[in-house]
């Protein structure tokens, strides 16, 4: 009686090795060619953490309410970082586009980032020294250049770890709304 | 004598060497708790820029920054949860070794018994089965 039915569940059942081997194989190959270096943030859907730090402009102590209203990104750069200053460029044509840009001159020496502004720009709206790199760790950076984009709800959205171009503003810049 | 001479040498090199490990950084502890806590800490999170090390093995700047800050918490009377919960917050459940057994991390860490233990059941339905048949077959 139920030998047939018995028989077409052998049958399901012999192919239950290959669709194991389909569903990893499918996994593993989904995984091929990813960035191994890339590391998610803890920070996203988080409100940005809040520190008080020193502005390079006015030595003034700020902290989290003075930034802007509306969205901006926060930039971790030094003068002791070869690919910041790649970045710079492209960071004076944002800028010059009205993109509120953050500089966090991270675990830097103030004269130094003072001269690499006079000569080369300054595209940031304010610069607040981090130079223990405490605001660093509080924001998970594991060097510089890395940028995050903090929208209007001031919560992160993005982050970005190394230098920041066309290609990459492209995708970021949906994420400042 | 000679082998007296031999064994001193062989001491002589072997206290040599332990010493030049330790030579990096002489840092202080209130109680040898704290140290070994301190050194179990930073064996067990990880380096985030130099993704296959520890941080006690790293020498990249974040891990210097991290060790100290470990340093700093432990001698703060910080316990290891919130040192552990501390780093998480800001790195993500990346930094640990050992990642917590919740969640995804669940199958990853049991999904491999329990197969085994499907396929247990499993076989031993089969034999059972098996062996039914066979007493069927002689009995008829």
């Amino acid at each position: 009686m139920s030998e047939g039915k018995n028989s077409k569940m052998k049958k399901v059942a012999l192919f239950l090795p290959f669709l194991v081997f389909a569903l990893l194989a499918g996994v593993f190959f989904s995984q091929l060619g990813k960035d191994t270096q890339y590391m998610p943030s803890a920070l996203i859907g988080k409100t940005l953490p809040d520190f008080s730090l020193v502005s390079l402009e006015t030595n003034e102590v700020m902290n989290k309410k003075d930034l802007g209203e509306q969205g901006f990104l926060i930039n971790f750069w030094g003068t002791w970082c070869p690919a910041c200053s790649f970045e710079h460029d492209y960071l004076m044509k944002l800028a010059s586009e009205g993109i509120d840009i953050v500089g966090i001159d991270y675990k830097d020496e103030t004269t130094a980032a003072i001269k690499w502004l006079d000569e080369k720009g300054d595209p940031y709206s304010v610069v607040l020294l981090d130079e223990l790199g405490n605001f660093g760790i509080d924001m998970g950076v594991t060097g510089a250049p890395e940028t995050f984009v903090v929208n209007a709800e001031g919560i992160v959205t993005y982050r970005h770890q190394g230098i920041v171009n066309e290609q990459v503003w492209q995708e970021m810049k949906g994420y400042l709304k | 004598m000679i082998s007296l001479r031999f064994l001193s040498i062989v001491l002589l090199a072997l206290f040599s060497f332990s010493v030049s490990a330790e030579a990096e950084k002489v840092l202080n502890f209130k109680s040898e708790v704290d140290q070994v806590r301190y050194h179990d800490l930073i064996s067990e999170l990880r380096c985030p820029k130099c993704q296959n090390q520890n941080l006690a093995d790293s020498n990249a700047q974040i891990a210097i920054d991290l060790r100290t800050h470990v340093y700093d918490m432990v001698n703060d009377g910080t316990s290891d949860t919130e040192i552990l919960a501390y780093m998480v917050a800001r790195y993500g459940e990346f930094v640990l070794y050992s990642p917590q057994k919740k969640g995804v991390n669940f199958i990853l860490w049991y999904g491999p018994f329990i197969i085994l233990g499907v396929g247990l059941i499993g076989f031993i339905l089969v034999i059972r089965r098996n062996a039914k048949r066979r007493k069927q077959r002689t009995k008829g």
